[in-house]
């Protein structure tokens, strides 16, 4: 496992590794966050949450922009034998709607704060002001991507669900490296 | 110059007198000015606002006013020193033209109007700064904390038993508990009010 940063054709490398996990992390962290923040009687926990939900928002935004960029130019491993057609067919769909909805996430929230009557400024973690998406400020458009990002919000749960049980059913059922590979650069073993 | 040059040393005296009786005029109207004014009047919610704001990271700022609040103003005859001014504000009024942000000022993040229905405001100094302009300072209690705070005060006009001051002043909300939202919205609250008193 040495300087094993990035991909090789038979392992996903550290870059890779630890990306997926920073992000699936902050996904799930975020829509824990997200389902509490707006069920709370306190408004300044609330405000509060909300700020912090905003701020982690942009940093998965960094995240995933660094994620899509090191994974156009560092070619995903292939999958291992033991997985069959029909998965050969539909995890690439899969994992390019999860990072579909990686994407969209926080851009629908960026676009929710953007165009709120509440005019509440975005400073992720205090740092700087992060400017508004160029679209028009209404009621009607604030409950439109509120919306938007509640719909996409448990979609992709869901769809991080599949993945997380997908993943389980490799390992403890099928028992292939599918789910090792993405945790130890090193597990090469058996990826053929 | 040329006026005291022309005419005779002894006029030029006289002149010179009058000159210094003009001046000491100015000071001895205000004064007049002043004992007008001097009585007790209470402030006219109708004719009277009471609007802040704060300022917003990046820019603009939230502005707001109470719609209902009470109080009086005791302008002393004899020494301006010893006026008073008593304000209390209802927080329940507060209104930003948002109805969502008016719950959130009200509610325990901010005002908490339900356990806390007024903020005061009670003068301990009138010092004059100017023939028209006084600096205020009193004790502004707020969610149960109580501090002194400064405020200019311009009259704006007198006349007929009302009495009309524009009083401005900046207060640092983290003092009373209300520091939430700091830094995206500033810590400083911008204070512009209209009070107008009729005498009684």
């Amino acid at each position: 496992m040495s300087m094993s940063i990035t991909n090789t054709p038979t392992r996903y490398g550290w870059a890779a590794i630890i990306l997926h996990w920073l992000i699936g992390a902050l996904f799930i962290g975020q829509f824990g966050l997200g389902f509490v923040m707006v069920r709370l009687t306190s408004q300044r926990t609330a405000f509060e949450l909300i700020q912090l939900h905003k701020s982690l928002g942009f940093l998965l935004l960094g995240l995933v922009i660094l994620r899509i960029a090191w994974r156009i130019g560092n070619a995903a491993p292939a999958l291992p034998r033991s997985v069959g057609p029909f998965e050969r067919r539909t995890a690439p769909l899969a994992h390019f709607a999860l990072y579909g909805f990686q994407l969209a996430l926080p851009l629908s929230g960026w676009a929710l704060v953007s165009v709120s009557m509440l005019e509440i400024p975005s400073m992720p973690f205090n740092l700087f002001v992060m400017p508004n998406l160029p679209l028009a400020e209404s009621d009607a458009a604030e409950n439109f991507w509120a919306a938007a990002h509640w719909y996409l919000a448990y979609a992709g749960i869901a769809l991080v669900i599949l993945h997380a049980l997908a993943a389980l059913r490799h390992h403890f059922w099928l028992k292939d490296t599918v789910l090792e590979r993405i945790i130890m650069p090193s597990s090469d073993r058996g990826a053929e | 110059m040329r006026v005291s040059r022309r005419i005779k040393p002894m006029y030029a005296r006289i002149f010179g007198f009058a000159a210094l009786a003009a001046c000491l005029a100015v000071p001895v109207s205000a004064a007049v000015a002043l004992s007008d004014a001097a009585g007790s009047y209470t402030i006219s919610p109708a004719n009277s606002s009471i609007r802040f704001s704060v300022g917003k990271a990046g820019g603009g700022g939230l502005d707001g006013a109470f719609a209902r609040f009470k109080g009086s103003i005791r302008i002393d005859s004899s020494d301006v020193g010893r006026s008073r001014v008593d304000l209390t504000i209802f927080p329940e009024s507060v209104g930003t033209g948002q109805s969502r942000i008016d719950a959130f000022l009200r509610s325990d993040a901010v005002f908490d109007a339900a356990n806390s229905p007024e903020i005061q405001f009670r003068s301990t100094s009138v010092k004059r700064t100017g023939d028209t302009s006084a600096l205020v300072t009193g004790r502004l209690t707020a969610r149960g904390k109580t501090f002194p705070e400064k405020f200019t005060a311009e009259l704006g006009g007198l006349k007929a038993g009302t009495i009309k001051f524009r009083v401005t002043g900046k207060v640092l909300r983290s003092r009373y508990g209300m520091d939430v939202g700091t830094p995206i919205y500033s810590n400083i609250v911008n204070f512009d009010m209209t009070l107008t008193g009729k005498r009684g």
